[in-house]
């Protein structure tokens, strides 16, 4: 802490008092200043730099208690204490409560006001460190990654800055590949919960038991291999929010609990008895049919209802073939940064198979291509070939999920077929039924 | 160059000037006489606290010693240097009491050894602890004068001490930095 910066204003009107504590504090190394009355005092608080003033709660015109306030009005980050010539209880507490940080009685123990001081200034510190520290969480958890002019994403963002500061549950459809989770983390991002986590549990990617004990944790002993006891997602989201992706695929069981969960904020973890809370927001996110699943009964309506406060559409890449350009420029800069290779941009030739494409994988699949391209490209400029765009094939990048890959696989072959399951399934080698399931499994439809 | 000036006030002990004159003179390095005046500090006393306003003695004694005015910023660092010790205690009006006060970069300061001494918390008399103590407030006070302000090292005397505890954790002498500093100050007077 170097003192010279800190500056501490002396107000009293007592000439001897205020060349006293100039002089100790001046001896302290700090900067200080002196005035006389609160005039003089709001005057000098015109200049900036004061950190901490020292207040007679009895001088002529102006006293103490209202020069406090008018201090709180003007800035409220000066720590003001109040010095009495008397321990009087009610102005003390008048005082504190008008926002003083503490009161000091006359003649002040010279060890308690160093010791005062000091305490109140580095709590000052904490607290500007602390606004700092806010400012850069919210600079670096801005949603920078969403990306589209196009009207039908410009809506979508209209609705996630609407809904983002409140508490309300958020449920986000689109096919796979859209953002979802980009949406889900720009919603948590610009929530009054963005300094807590939000915690994504997958709900597709876990089987019955994983995903309760994913979900609510589990004590020690609670099963074979639970060595510890572990805090499940919803305990971990506590303060924050809890981002249920893929809630489409979960089962019914599971179902029952979340609802639960939901209504109350309350639960136990797997294997005990005590009955846990924890604060979180609800955003969750499917592309699934979940309306037709209600009606089909392998989704509760109950918890539908309960999830489907405020809905947010992505459109598919297709449908906001505006953005292509954009967001292909934004990949080539992206991944031009993380390998280290200076890229100039796309061909004409190449940027029009881009915007030509259907890109059924969406975005992930358009991020996908370039990130390839960009491996297979020996010059700065991307070209047609690089572009693993051929034939009517969508590009399969390494390193994605295989339930990507069957995706898109199907999704050609119907195109292929016109539709014609029978044919299509002939041609994919599985039966009808089978494909049906596919179908239904990844929300696949003619008009995609 | 100029001497410090030790002048002994009210009923301070012959014995314990004599010695801390010789202890300020080696740490800094320069000549230390023991004045024989003393001045009359009794309209400084305060009949209601039982103490002496160190701010007046202060005054006092810069009236004695400088030729300027005292100002309330920095004065002349190479100014003559008086240092004032009494046995009784010391208090600023706002301020319970003080170990001692000083001119900041100007000639006067004041200690006093009433807080210094173990009886008065209790524990035997112990008179070379209590000499400890008023050297190294001693040397803070002068230090003061030479333009100093607190240190953050504890390894200084300029360290802030406002217990006793305080001073005897603190060094005995003036660190690099406030040395340098008061030796530049000494040399071209600035601080």
């Amino acid at each position: 802490m170097n003192k010279s910066n800190i500056g501490i204003l002396v107000v009293d009107d007592e000439l001897i008092v205020r060349e006293s504590l100039t002089k100790w504090f001046h001896e302290d190394g700090y900067r200080v200043g002196a005035a006389e009355n609160a005039a003089v005092a709001l005057k000098k608080l015109q200049e900036n730099g004061w950190n901490l003033m020292l207040v007679d709660i009895k001088m002529p015109g102006m006293d103490g208690i209202e020069l406090l306030q008018r201090v709180r009005e003007i800035n409220k980050k000066i720590v003001v204490i109040i010095i009495t010539a008397f321990a009087a209880v009610d102005t003390a507490v008048k005082a504190l409560k008008e926002g003083a940080y503490d009161y000091i009685t006359k003649p002040i123990d010279p060890d308690y006001l160093d010791h005062l001081v000091d305490k109140a200034i580095k709590q000052q510190e904490l607290v500007l460190e602390n606004e700092k520290l806010k400012d850069t969480v919210t600079e670096l958890s801005a949603p920078a990654d969403i990306i589209g002019d196009s009207e039908e994403m410009q809506k979508a963002m209209e609705l996630v800055r609407t809904v983002a500061p409140t508490d309300t549950t958020v449920m986000i459809r689109g096919e796979s590949g859209t953002g979802k989770e980009l949406v889900a983390r720009a919603i948590h991002a610009g929530s009054p919960r963005k300094f807590f986590p939000m915690v994504t549990v997958n709900c597709g990617a876990m089987t019955e038991t994983l995903l309760e004990s994913e979900l609510f944790g589990h004590e020690r002993g609670a099963f074979t291999g639970a060595q510890y006891r572990r805090k499940g997602k919803v305990e971990l989201a506590d303060g924050g929010t809890l981002f249920l992706d893929e809630i489409g695929n979960v089962d019914m069981k599971t179902q029952m609990d979340l609802l639960r969960v939901i209504e109350t904020r309350q639960f136990m973890r797997v294997g005990g008895s005590e009955v846990v809370r924890s604060d979180f927001r609800v955003l969750c996110a499917t592309n699934k049919d979940l309306e037709k699943a209600v009606r089909e009964g392998s989704f509760r309506e109950d918890l539908y209802y309960r999830l489907n406060v405020f809905t947010i559409w992505l459109p598919p890449l297709r449908a906001r073939r505006g953005d292509i350009a954009k967001l292909a420029h934004f990949f080539l800069e992206k991944y031009s940064r993380a390998m280290n290779k200076p890229m100039r941009g796309f061909s004409p030739e190449a940027m029009h198979a881009l915007k030509a494409f259907d890109w059924p994988g969406n975005v992930r699949e358009l991020e996908n291509a370039i990130e390839r391209a960009m491996v297979v490209s020996p010059g700065p400029m991307i070209q047609k070939e690089h572009l693993p765009l051929d034939g009517a094939g969508p590009v399969m990048a390494d390193g994605k999920r295989l339930e990507d890959v069957e995706r898109s696989h199907i999704f050609q072959v119907l195109k292929e077929c016109g539709w014609n399951v029978s044919r299509s399934a002939a041609t994919l080698g599985i039966d009808r039924v089978t494909l049906y399931h596919k179908i239904e499994k990844y929300g696949l439809k003619r008009d995609q | 160059m100029n001497p410090v000036t030790l002048l002994r006030l009210g009923d301070a002990d012959r014995g314990v000037l004599d010695l801390l004159r010789a202890e300020l003179a080696g740490e800094l390095g320069l000549p230390v006489v023991l004045s024989e005046a003393t001045p009359d500090i009794s309209g400084f006393f305060d009949q209601e606290r039982l103490q002496f306003n160190s701010t007046g003695i202060v005054r006092l004694l810069h009236g004695m010693f400088a030729k300027d005015p005292p100002r309330a910023e920095v004065q002349d660092i190479r100014a003559p240097k008086v240092l004032g010790v009494l046995a009784d205690d010391l208090f600023i009006p706002v301020l319970t009491f003080v170990f001692g006060e000083a001119q900041l970069g100007g000639t006067a300061a004041v200690v006093s050894y009433h807080r210094l001494q173990n009886e008065r918390y209790g524990l035997p008399r112990d008179p070379a602890r209590m000499m400890e103590r008023l050297v190294k407030e001693s040397l803070h006070e002068l230090g003061h004068t030479f333009g100093l302000v607190h240190c953050m090292s504890q390894e200084c005397v300029m360290h802030a001490s406002t217990d006793v505890e305080d001073i005897d954790l603190k060094g005995d002498a003036f660190c690099r930095a406030c040395k340098g500093a008061m030796e530049s100050g000494r040399n071209d007077g600035v601080r």
